[in-house]
């Protein structure tokens, strides 16, 4: 086995951790709390070696021979000028919170209109991707639930027959995302068990 | 709530989950390593991936993966970690080509780990000196920032197939659409409902569920990772026992 000591330290805190879940145990539960706020430390230390990563990235990207990339100019630019006034100002400063969100919040909107169009794009020519009985199914369900929480039918909501179809039909999302859920949870669980038995290395050491 | 020496039924249950997945997996895999190989039920999105991983090698253009913005410590981090496995296959699968994956992630600790992940899969291929660890990036830090670090990624950099396994929301369908205008392929799986529906709409194979954990089994990562799906199917098929049961016992006013 490769790197057998980063894998048994893997494996040793996966199940300390694991451990310190299932049995109530003060010591081992000081232990688990000690070792996540170390995870949350090496996070964050890796959020600054991956925001290192991405400024050297698009340096790379400007000084290159060919095919300069301007648009990195601008990235670069702007993270030395927020850098500046966050570390002069201070994170929490009022006015650079401001200027901050005063940026970046249109631009995600802007982001999220372009969005909102490119899916209606997509709901428009989804025959021409997918056949079949379950794109049929997916259009049906699209629709249905837009006629459904548009509001059309709350009139008809006094109705007793009309409003048990509807409460029906407002349970069928529940039970089918609750079904998706089980899977994803379950093959979360085989993932972290192959993690634990060092099956999967998601580290080189 | 029932409770046995302190320990609430829910934990027992859930230990118990855990103990059974683990023993299934470690005994599958143990068996299957001296019989020959269990074989999967087809699925026509990874036939779909496979050709494209073949073709992209041929004629030299590059695979992209992408492995979301998940962090590595919530609960959604385990479809970044098979978005890790997926990288290190696809890495091995195209070693011989000309152009190398590239791999972007939204989170640091992902950049570092999909950085070590193509380290590790050159250097088992005995193919160190292709390793640039300029190829793994953070591409942003927030969902939309992500997008469009990404977006040029898929545009500039020669990107036929595109493999997104991880953790996003709608957003993703931004980059399956810059996909898409590419002509190149995406086979895209989420952990996220939002992100699966969108993906169903806008990308060329989209996996649903837990077939997202099937991604590394299917391109042959090795026996532990089929193991793993026989012991989901088994533990799949308890939770499914003790649904029925639990709604029985409820429907006969017992519970």
């Amino acid at each position: 086995m490769r790197a057998p000591i980063a894998t048994a330290i893997a494996i040793a805190v996966g199940l300390i951790v694991l451990l310190g879940y299932f049995v109530p145990l003060p010591i081992l539960d000081e232990i688990r709390t000690t070792l996540l706020d170390w995870g949350v430390t090496l996070a964050g230390v890796a959020a600054l070696v991956g925001i290192i990563n991405l400024i050297i990235t698009h340096w790379h990207r400007v000084t290159a021979a060919r095919n300069r990339d301007l648009y990195s100019v601008i990235l670069i630019l702007s993270f030395i000028m927020t850098l500046a006034a966050g570390v002069v100002l201070g994170p929490s400063d009022a006015q650079f919170q401001h200027v901050i969100t005063s940026i970046q919040v249109p631009i995600e909107s802007s982001l999220m209109a372009v969005l909102a169009i490119s899916l209606a794009y997509a709901s428009l020519r989804i025959f021409q991707k997918r056949k079949g009985l379950i794109a049929i199914i997916f259009v049906i369900s699209a629709l249905l639930f837009l006629l459904v929480t548009s509001g059309f039918l709350a009139s008809g909501s006094n109705n007793p027959i009309l409003a048990s179809i509807l409460t029906a039909i407002n349970q069928l999302p529940v039970a089918g995302a609750r079904g998706i859920l089980l899977g994803v949870a379950l093959g979360g669980l085989a993932t972290g068990l192959r993690i634990l038995m060092g099956a999967d290395r998601p580290f080189s050491g | 709530m029932i409770s046995v020496s302190g320990i609430g039924l829910n934990t027992i249950a859930g230990l118990l989950v855990v103990l059974i997945g683990a023993g299934a997996i470690f005994l599958i895999a143990v068996i299957d390593r001296k019989k020959s190989p269990r074989t999967l039920r087809p699925i026509a999105a990874f036939q779909s991936l496979r050709r494209a991983i073949g073709l992209a090698v041929e004629d030299g253009k590059r695979l992209h993966v992408s492995i979301g913005n998940a962090n590595i410590l919530t609960p959604n981090s385990a479809s970044a970690l098979v978005g890790l496995s997926t990288l290190n296959r696809i890495a091995q699968l195209s070693m011989i080509s000309d152009r190398p994956p590239i791999a972007t992630s939204g989170d640091g600790t992902l950049a570092m780990l999909s950085q070590d992940t193509l380290r590790d899969a050159y250097r088992s291929g005995n193919a160190l000196e292709q390793y640039d660890p300029m190829r793994a990036r953070l591409a942003g830090t927030t969902p939309m920032s992500y997008v469009a670090g990404t977006i040029p990624i898929i545009h500039d950099e020669n990107v036929t197939a595109n493999i997104l396994v991880g953790s996003y929301g709608s957003e993703v369908a931004l980059l399956t659409d810059a996909i898409d205008q590419k002509n190149a392929f995406s086979l895209a799986a989420s952990d996220s409902l939002t992100a699966q529906a969108a993906l169903f709409a806008t990308a060329n194979e989209t996996l649903i569920g837990e077939e997202l954990f099937a991604i590394p089994a299917y391109l042959q990562a090795g026996p532990f990772y089929t193991a793993s799906l026989y012991a989901q199917d088994i533990l799949r098929w308890i939770v499914i026992a003790v649904i029925l049961a639990g709604s029985a016992l409820k429907l006969l006013g017992i519970i």
